[in-house]
């Protein structure tokens, strides 16, 4: 791979900001944040509750209502988009379509004054890094979405911003394509060692891209963590809802064993021993992902009376919802094979890890 | 000191000691003033004017002028910086303005003043390029030291776009209007007085209602008042109906109505008036048939009411119907075949589904038709008779025997709140509900079929009107071929010699004919205004859709304000403000252009924002991101996308300002007369075949010019057809 092309990967700092459109609508309210150098951070979360305000306030293209924001450690609350040294694919890629491919990737560097053969040798290099040699005389309007949405990316690449900004950027793709593209650019950040902020609402493509996330809900951060962090340990119900859907339900916790921090669960007649995370004994949340649960036949050992309501055959894997005295419940299993089918009676397990108990507010 | 403020402050240089400080009695470019310049005290630059111990009260100009020197030295955020540049340039300006204003042709203005101080005798004339040129400069260092506070984000070239906009709408707009309003208040001796104001605007000429009781005519206000809500109403219905049979009817022949609408565009609006005479006058080829046939005595039926009425049905009709065909394709096809699979039939699903959700059109075609028709002064002058309407009383107050500049100002406020009210009810009314009617989102589905029982008789009024329009547009080309109408029809050039006549000399082409010199004079000021009028549509409708900033909404208004004003009002204010220092523009070509410019000024704006609307807005943000300024991104990359908008704007304005009567009338001179006022003394003088030959010119080369553009606009395609939005999602 051709070196020309340099990471200038800097740190994004945010230190309580808000963000407050026309008085009264708190878009992001006292949000603080910290990217370090090379790391790719996706904000997560549905919409409306932020986080493209977030990444633009990175921009500049909005301004902090209040608190202060760095890049590099330099305050640049105020210093507005074109004198930052950030750059960012936007949702719709917006390429000028009056210009060709070539003259798009050379645009900031010519706004930015680098010599004719800079200019030259940088576009085609960030062309190179998309796989996009040879395109450069063809319009954006003749190229499939995928390459319009790589002309974005070298674009953006050439200027060797200090912070690399994603909005939603494989939105507009479609869904075979959106794997392939992800993967190119997680592949691109991390040879380059570049610093990217990623903004999406789709929790899988979070989950597969991310050093780390962070999940927003009503223009706060709800939770931020590595990937496993958030799927195994989520902080609250709205994220372990959020990513991955999951079964809450009601149980009762017997004791907790001091020694360990372990806490005796029951639910019905079923009983497990996890991770108390700060739950007392008494009434607590358990979420359990429908990947984990079990179904048995019926009166199996410790496993809790339920009917099969609905019953899905979703070519690799099933789908069930079951019918039990604490509620419904959505399970999958790979297993095609054996079917329980809608309105007869079975048994249902917990796996052994999984089953996570949501923290004591 | 930045490169901003040394651009401005060598402008400001440039008009202090080198340009003329007062305006040129022979213009500028005839450089008659290089004779006697720079020391001749009607030509001097101010700097030499001081020198010469003339106008000293030129000299703290020059202080101002010379405050951002004190910029130099210190680092870029200082915000000492912005204080320095904001005092000299308010100051500078308010300075400017105020000597302007206070001291004009007889020394003091104010005797109070005069009593004070002693001018010895010094008097002053209004500003010229050097004046112009300072004013520039001071204008641009207010706004750039605004920016420097940080305002809109501290955007030099955003905030200087605001301030600049601002002043030329507050100088060409709101000053002649509020200086009207003024004059209203005054007697003719120029003492203020509102019992005098009082009388005036409630004389009986205005808003008698004699013609209810007695046999005595109503007053010009009711007059207008009842036209205007007729014409609004009957082309708002002969506009959808026409709209209907174009787009639901299924005829294929449809699409050949859709030409109708460039006709009010390239039509002076009293070319119609005179095809009517043509047509029902006393000597017109219906009315002598008629008479013939059954015997009757010719009569003057159509001068009045039923001949304006008619004539502006015919003028703007393919207004309502521009409109409304918008409003009818619109309605959302899916709508329709919801209501038809519910069980609606055709009849059910029109009057229930598609008329209502036409209703903001409707409203909004009426309202239009309402404004043209108050506003209208070439049909009325022509066929009035003796039904006075508020434009030609306005125009007889100034012009006439009578010169009573108060009664024009009181005729045009009456006038002013009739389209204000109406502007405001459309704005009030309406507001965006226009634009909602499409979501932009693929709408699949055909639309509905017309009811049988609306189809029929739209076809019939169809046909009908639009016979009638081609007979008249036919009547205008045929009449300037004919020796006298309605006397002797034989076919002659004569007409088109007269008017065009064209010799080869020795000395090259001697224009002849007797067109020639006002034909040139209106292609060249339409010529100059509209790339002008363009200019300031086009950044006026980015900072509307693009910037936002305190007071957005007044902004607005201020500049969609003229589109209200009609241009009799519009030609009085200018002559009452424009006539003494320190603008004096009366007689130049100059005060053409700018009525031009402010007249036409909305329709840059409104099609300006129409198409940037369209433009997603990532692209100004990508262009910001990726390293380039507000001025850069505007030039790079919005204006080479709204080329066909651009091209619009300024066939728009050109036409426009080629066809415009109502302003120009007062505002013409005999060095700079237009075709269209001439044509109107042509008329005046009973000399039709003239008036109609030059007209149909007139037609033709703007009928070449629009079709030329369209051709043009058709193939500069760029690579808007597929804009990034339009990816499958």
């Amino acid at each position: 791979m051709n070196t020309s092309i340099k990471s200038k990967a800097a740190s994004v700092r945010f230190d309580s900001v808000s963000k407050i459109y026309g008085g009264d609508v708190t878009a992001v309210d006292n949000v603080s944040i910290q990217v370090e150098a090379g790391e790719l951070v996706t904000l997560l979360g549905p919409s409306g509750c932020g986080k493209t305000t977030t990444l633009r306030m990175i921009a500049g293209l909005e301004m902090a209502s209040s608190g202060q924001i760095f890049i590099d450690n330099t305050d640049v609350t105020i210093l507005p988009a074109t004198e930052r040294d950030v750059s960012m694919v936007f949702q719709s890629y917006a390429l000028f379509p009056h210009m060709s491919v070539a003259e798009n990737v050379a645009y900031g560097l010519k706004v930015s004054k680098v010599n004719k053969k800079d200019i030259k040798e940088k576009t085609e290099t960030g062309l190179a890094l998309v796989g996009l040699e040879g395109y450069g005389t063809r319009l954006p309007s003749e190229l499939s979405g995928g390459q319009q949405q790589r002309v974005a990316v070298a674009r953006a690449l050439v200027l060797e911003p200090q912070v690399l900004l994603f909005d939603e950027p494989l939105s507009n793709l479609d869904a075979k394509l959106r794997r392939q593209v992800r993967d190119e650019i997680r592949e691109l950040q991390t040879t380059l060692g570049l610093t990217v902020v990623y903004v999406t609402h789709d929790q899988e493509e979070a989950l597969a891209v991310s050093d780390r996330i962070i999940v927003m809900r009503n223009a706060a951060i709800a939770q931020s963590g590595t990937p496993r962090e958030l799927y195994e340990a989520p902080a609250d119900e709205f994220v372990a809802d959020f990513i991955g859907e999951a079964n809450l339900m009601d149980v009762t916790i017997t004791d907790i064993d001091v020694s360990n921090g372990f806490a005796n669960v029951r639910l019905g007649t079923l009983s497990l021993t996890l991770d108390a995370r700060g739950n007392n004994a008494g009434a607590a949340k358990l979420a359990v992902r429908p990947n984990r649960i079990q179904l048995v036949a019926p009166d199996t050992p410790n496993s809790l009376k339920a009917g099969v309501s609905k019953c899905t055959y979703v070519g690799n894997h099933m789908e069930y919802v079951v019918e039990t005295e604490f509620g419904d419940w959505f399970a999958t299993t790979d297993n095609v094979d054996t079917v329980f089918e809608a309105g007869k009676s079975v048994g249902v397990q917990f796996n052994e890890r999984g089953p996570v108990l949501i923290p004591h507010p | 000191m930045n490169r901003t403020i040394a651009l401005w402050f060598v402008v400001g240089l440039a008009g202090f000691t080198l340009f003329p400080w007062y305006v040129l009695e022979d213009g500028f470019f005839s450089f008659e003033w290089l004779d006697g310049y720079p020391y001749d005290s009607d030509y001097a630059p101010a700097l030499f004017l001081i020198a010469q111990s003339e106008k000293l009260w030129l000299a703290p100009l020059a202080l101002f002028l010379a405050l951002p020197l004190l910029s130099i030295g210190r680092v870029k955020n200082d915000p000492a910086i912005s204080k320095i540049l904001i005092i000299a340039g308010a100051g500078g300006l308010i300075y400017l303005l105020a000597q302007g204003f206070a001291i004009g042709i007889r020394g003091f203005n104010s005797e109070l003043l005069a009593a004070l101080i002693d001018l010895d005798g010094q008097r002053q004339f209004g500003f010229g390029y050097g004046a112009m040129l300072l004013s520039a400069a001071f204008l641009f260092f207010l706004t750039t030291g605004v920016a420097a506070r940080g305002v809109v984000n501290g955007d030099v070239f955003v905030v200087g776009a605001i301030g600049f906009v601002i002043a030329i709408v507050s100088m060409f707009i709101l000053f002649p209007v509020l200086n009207m309003l003024s004059s209203a208040l005054q007697t003719n001796d120029g003492v203020y007085s509102i019992r005098v104001f009082i009388e005036k605007f409630f004389d009986d000429k205005i808003w008698g209602l004699g013609c209810l009781s007695e046999n005595r005519s109503c007053g010009v206000a009711w007059n207008s008042l009842s036209l205007a809500v007729l014409v609004g109403a009957l082309t708002t219905l002969l506009g959808l109906v026409f709209a209907l049979v174009a787009t639901r009817s299924g005829l294929r022949q449809a699409h050949l109505l859709r030409p109708l609408t460039v006709l009010p565009i390239i039509t002076p609006p009293f070319v119609i008036g005179l095809a009517i005479i043509l047509l029902f006058g006393l000597s017109g080829a219906v009315t002598q048939f008629v008479a013939d046939l059954f015997g009757l005595q010719p009569t003057r039926w159509v001068y009045g009411m039923p001949g304006i009425l008619i004539a502006q049905m015919l003028s703007f009709t393919p207004i309502a119907f521009l409109v409304l065909i918008g409003v009818v394709e619109g309605v959302s096809p899916s709508m329709e075949e919801a209501s038809q699979t519910l069980r609606a039939s055709r009849w059910q699903t029109f009057i229930n589904v598609s008329l209502p959700l036409m209703r903001p059109g409707l409203a909004n075609a009426f309202l239009l038709g309402f404004i043209e028709s108050m506003a209208d002064f070439g049909n009325p002058l022509v066929l009035g008779g003796n039904f006075d309407v508020l434009s030609t009383e306005i125009f007889f107050a100034i012009v006439g025997a009578q010169n009573d500049q108060g009664k024009a100002a009181v005729l045009a406020i009456v006038l002013l709140i009739f389209t204000l009210s109406a502007f405001y009810a459309q704005r009030r009314w309406l507001g965006k509900k226009s634009y909602t009617t499409q979501t932009g989102k693929g709408d699949g589905g055909m639309p509905a079929e017309l009811p049988k029982r609306v189809l029929f008789p739209s076809y019939c009024l169809v046909a009908i009107w639009g016979s009638f329009t081609l007979v008249v547009y036919g009547m205008i080309v045929y009449g300037g071929f004919v020796e006298v109408w309605g006397l002797n029809h034989t076919i002659t050039l004569k007409h088109y010699i007269t008017a065009f006549d064209v010799a080869m000399t020795d000395n090259g082409i001697h224009w002849r004919g007797s067109a020639w010199d006002s034909f040139w004079t209106t292609l060249r000021i339409a010529g100059t205004a509209a790339p002008l009028t363009a200019a300031i549509g086009l950044v006026t409708a980015y900072l509307l859709v693009r910037q936002n900033f305190a007071g957005k909404n007044a902004f607005e208004f201020g500049t969609m304000l003229s589109f209200a004003i009609p241009g009799t009002v519009i030609g009085v204010a200018y002559i009452l403000a424009f006539n003494v220092p320190p603008l004096e523009l009366t007689g130049t070509g100059v005060i053409l252009i700018l009525s031009f410019i402010f007249r036409n000024m909305p329709v840059g704006v409104r099609a300006g924002i129409a198409s940037m609307s369209q433009l997603d807005k990532s692209l100004d943000e990508a262009s910001l991101t990726l390293g380039a300024n507000t001025w850069r991104t505007f030039k790079s990359v919005i204006l080479p996308l709204m080329r066909p908008a651009i091209l619009a704007a300024l066939v728009f304005s050109f036409v426009r300002a080629m066809t415009a009567i109502s302003a120009v009338i007062f505002l013409v001179s005999a060095e700079h007369n237009m075709a269209t006022s001439y044509i109107i003394g042509r008329v005046e003088n009973n000399d039709y075949g003239i008036a109609i030959a030059y007209s149909t010119a007139l037609i033709v080369v703007m009928l070449t010019v629009v079709t030329l553009t369209q051709l043009l606009v058709g193939k500069a395609k760029t690579g808007r057809k597929t804009s990034p939005t339009d990816m499958p999602s």
